[in-house]
């Protein structure tokens, strides 16, 4: 059982490999869970074939979404790549919590392996495969829109970008199917994930998928930045942008300066466990701290990189909900900036306890609180906005008071962290587990839930339910609550992160109530696939194809709902910050143009899957050293990225003709119906016309 | 807003812009060459800090040669400048044998560049030096070799867009690629000085 199965075609592939046979052969709980994950993957990608092969649907999922370069397309498929990476690491969390829970002085249910698996596959999964793509997602969506463009920079790199991803989350399932997952944790650190401690495929399945999203997200950032600088519409000055395009350039900055340092922490450790190198090693000369450097100058820029697409989403969200325009706009702008710049300067406060000097250690714990300024900044910026402001407890505005209050406490558990002292005390602790939660959640999961619910009428042409969205932002607030803040307690009080078996009984009751914290967000994640059922079946009353449900600001409101593939039918001319609203309130914003030109969009293309699917073969002949399917997978993407360069008809014309009768059809949409005032914004007379707002 | 082109990316004698999207094309590039440069960088510094980690085997003065790299330097330098007139035959509109000749010996000094390595390389090997030797060679064949590869990388480049400039002439989207070469081209010259001045000279001062 243990003997390589036909080594020159499947590598070090052995029976053993399968959870199926390891569950088989000792059928324990631990074992059985395994099994059943893998079967779930099985299963799952199974019915999804046989869903699209009873409705006919192979050839519009190929034709129409996946070989797509319209970023509004892209930017979907994305955030449903999120959804789905969420629900499996959202699981593996419920999965910790009760083996914890459980494992007070006795063994659990989970065996450590397990376990370890589950922390690490959480953790990458989360990082790399849900808040990476969800944010890249939204901005891919949102971005042009607010800017005034047509589609972004560069569609082709950006399907590329987003099958890497997929490549690297596909990599992340298959996982589940065939051998095990690193237990090294969402960092990797070696020498453990060495060759010398983890010969196992467990930490290259982290090198490959970790490198995939890493690639991709490169990639997209330098879209994102190249689409903010050079594609803004006339008049669109820098200081006009809405908020959430300047966080999302900011996001795009740290990204194509934050992800080398993290393909180069991968790439050596590949080099040491494939090649024998001794970058990382114990013996002759390798250095495990510069893994740590290299990790966190990549790690510590990407807690921003998560956290400004939500500040930004944030900003338009508490202008739009309290009638009221931002305050502060060139404070906030100022302050992203100082955070996207001092992001780069902390990254030692994720080792502070690996043995540099006092003084070294002091400079970046200053370094570490300072970056609480700008943020402090933000956060009263939004208070004053909705000051005086006719505030609507919509979802998105529920998210957004949740993440003010929750943050700031996340905030505060930080400054402690950041004194080095203390951090002594507080380092490898449940302490810091609680503490990062406390900023992400907020930070950033509720901030793309804010997103999603906020522009989902414009995407899909109808509002989201709005009883089982507050349903669903109540749960992930108490949710969080509850699994959360014993965490604080219990780390305070000494108990290591990490640990899959306690020893210490007063942990018990504290470690209940992260339990029950767990499933409450369990059922968070549950009541938003609830609204999105509920949704869909009641779109009939909710529609908003007219495109401005909330009485929005920035440009993409001023487009039909969901909007057409060239985005505007004329492009915009902009002449002050928050255009759209402003033209609402000074006459008809909705003037058809003198005439209609043909536009060109950029053609689909087959070769971006290509790419996703030969990087992601090569990625997995590595882990399994099975070298014919690298090299096959490689030559792939060197075929793909060469065929790519003769291709000369990448533009497809959409007729003017066609153009204008889709903008007649809208345009009679918009004047059809009755402008509502805001109070009835959520009721079915909300068509998507909005009342403008008197001065 | 003004929308003047950055200057190098006119594709015409006369200063004008054929290809609309020019300039956010090759502004993309620039990008991308930061992120690369960021990559070289971080193995510039890794490189720096495992220096001393020579674990007993060979250290930079038993191993570093200068005449062969100092060559290397004239190789790639030389490329570079035919490499620029690659790109003013492009802008002046010669014809296309002399593009293509000027893009040949580019080709050529870049493959005789990598083929002087390869030899380094092997000499080193023979001497027992090899990456798995110690923290030093490790780092030394993650950054010297890593800039070989791009220079592989952008003759292969310049195969696919010789064909290219035979096959299609000399259109919009083959001269927006031809500059992003050159972009390429030149970045990897600057890397290699960076290489020459810490690597190979740094290790062979006194």
């Amino acid at each position: 059982m243990s003997e390589p199965v036909l080594p020159a075609l499947l590598g070090r592939f052995e029976w053993h490999d399968l959870p199926f046979v390891r569950a088989w052969e000792n059928p324990n709980v631990s074992e059985i869970i395994g099994a059943g994950a893998g079967g779930l993957v099985i299963f799952g990608a199974l019915a999804v074939a046989a869903l699209l092969t009873v409705t006919g649907r192979w050839r519009w999922l190929w034709s129409e979404w996946l070989t797509s370069l319209d970023h509004k397309k892209i930017g979907i498929m994305y955030v449903v790549l999120a959804f789905v990476m969420l629900s499996r690491a959202l699981i593996e969390a419920v999965l910790m919590r009760m083996q914890q829970a459980a494992a007070v002085q006795q063994p659990g249910f989970l065996s450590d392996e397990h376990f370890a698996q589950l922390f690490s596959t959480h953790g990458s999964i989360m990082i790399f495969f849900m808040a990476m793509p969800f944010l890249t997602g939204i901005i891919n969506y949102i971005v042009p829109l607010q800017i005034g463009a047509r589609d972004m920079a560069f569609p082709w790199a950006n399907s590329v970008g987003l099958a890497l991803t997929a490549g690297g989350a596909g990599l992340m399932m298959v996982s589940l199917v065939a051998g095990q997952f690193s237990t090294g944790g969402w960092s990797g650190y070696p020498p453990y994930t060495g060759l010398a401690f983890s010969p196992d495929v467990g930490p290259d399945y982290w090198i490959w998928a970790v490198s995939l999203g890493s690639l991709g997200s490169t990639i997209a950032g330098i879209n994102i930045a190249v689409t903010i600088y050079k594609l803004r519409c006339p008049g669109m000055t820098f200081m006009r942008l809405p908020m959430f395009c300047w966080t999302s350039l900011c996001t795009a900055i740290l990204m194509i300066f934050a992800m080398p340092p993290l393909t180069v922490a991968t790439a050596l450790l590949a080099l040491d466990r494939y090649l024998g190198f001794h970058f990382f090693t114990n013996d002759l000369g390798g250095n495990m701290m510069n893994f740590a450097n290299l990790f966190w100058l990549f790690g510590h820029p990407e807690v921003y990189i998560l956290i400004l697409p939500a500040f930004g989403v944030y900003s338009e969200v508490v202008s739009a909900f309290s009638t009221k325009s931002l305050y502060g706009y060139t404070s906030l702008v100022i302050a992203t900036m100082a955070i996207a710049v001092l992001s780069f300067t902390v990254w030692v406060h994720h080792f502070f306890t690996m043995g540099q000097s006092a003084n070294i250690n002091a400079v970046f714990g200053i370094a570490t609180m300072t970056i609480g300024i700008p943020t402090g900044v933000k956060i009263y910026d939004w208070i004053w906005t909705m000051f005086r402001g006719e505030v609507r407890f919509t979802v998105p505005m529920l998210y957004a008071l949740a993440f003010m209050m929750t943050f700031v406490i996340g905030g505060l558990t930080g400054i402690v962290l950041a004194i080095p002292p203390l951090d002594y005390v507080f380092h490898n602790t449940l302490f810091l587990v609680a503490h990062f939660h406390n900023m992400l959640i907020p930070g950033m999961l509720y901030g793309m839930l804010a997103a999603y619910t906020y522009w989902f009428p414009k995407a899909f042409g109808f509002r989201l339910n709005e009883r089982w969205g507050r349903i669903a932002c109540g749960c992930w607030v108490v949710g969080f609550y509850l699994a959360f803040m014993p965490l604080y307690v219990l780390g305070a009080s000494g108990m290591a992160r990490r640990t899959a078996e306690i020893f210490e009984p007063d942990f018990r009751p504290w470690l209940y109530v992260a339990g029950v914290g767990a499933f409450v967000l369990l059922a968070a994640l549950g009541s938003l696939f609830v609204q999105l059922g509920v949704s869909i079946r009641d779109r009939a009353t909710t529609r908003v194809t007219a495109g401005d449900p909330w009485d929005g600001r920035a440009l993409e409101w001023s487009t039909s709902a969901p909007p057409p593939e060239y985005n505007f039918a004329v492009l915009p001319v902009v002449n002050r910050r928050d255009e759209f609203y402003e033209a609402k309130r000074d006459a008809n914003p909705f003037a058809p143009p003198a005439r209609y030109d043909l536009i060109e969009v950029p053609r689909e293309s087959a070769l971006g899957p290509a790419i996703g699917l030969a990087a992601a073969a090569c990625c997995f002949g590595l882990v399994w050293h099975m070298w014919w399917l690298a090299g096959l997978g490689l030559t792939g993407v060197a075929a793909a990225l060469i065929g790519r360069s003769f291709v000369r008809d990448t533009r497809r014309i959409i007729p003017a003709v066609e153009i204008e009768a889709t903008e007649r059809r809208w345009l009679t949409t918009v004047h059809e119906h009755r402008p509502i005032p805001r109070r009835l914004e959520r009721t079915p007379v909300n068509r998507g016309v909005a009342e403008a707002t008197p001065r | 807003m003004s929308r003047s082109a950055h200057t190098g990316i006119t594709l015409g004698g006369k200063g004008e812009t054929h290809h609309a999207n020019a300039e956010q094309d090759l502004f993309g590039f620039w990008v991308f060459l930061m992120s690369d440069a960021v990559i070289f960088a971080l193995l510039f510094a890794t490189y720096g800090a495992m220096l001393g980690g020579t674990a007993g085997g060979p250290t930079p003065r038993d191993l570093y040669e200068l005449k062969p790299t100092l060559i290397e330097t004239a190789l790639l330098l030389i490329s570079s400048f035919t490499w620029a007139m690659a790109s003013v035959s492009l802008k002046y509109g010669d014809t296309r044998t002399r593009v293509l000749g000027w893009m040949g010996a580019t080709l050529i000094l870049g493959l005789v560049f990598l083929s002087m390595e390869t030899h380094d390389f092997a000499t080193m090997f023979a001497k027992g030096a090899y990456p798995a030797r110690s923290g030093f060679l490790s780092a030394f064949f993650a950054l010297v070799p890593l800039h070989g590869l791009h220079v592989l990388a952008g003759c292969v480049w310049i195969i696919v867009m010789g064909v290219q400039v035979i096959m299609m002439g000399l259109d919009d989207r083959t001269k927006t690629n031809m500059l992003r070469l050159g972009l390429f081209w030149h970045f990897l010259d600057i890397v290699w000085i960076a290489i020459f001045s810490t690597v190979y000279l740094q290790g062979l001062a006194p």
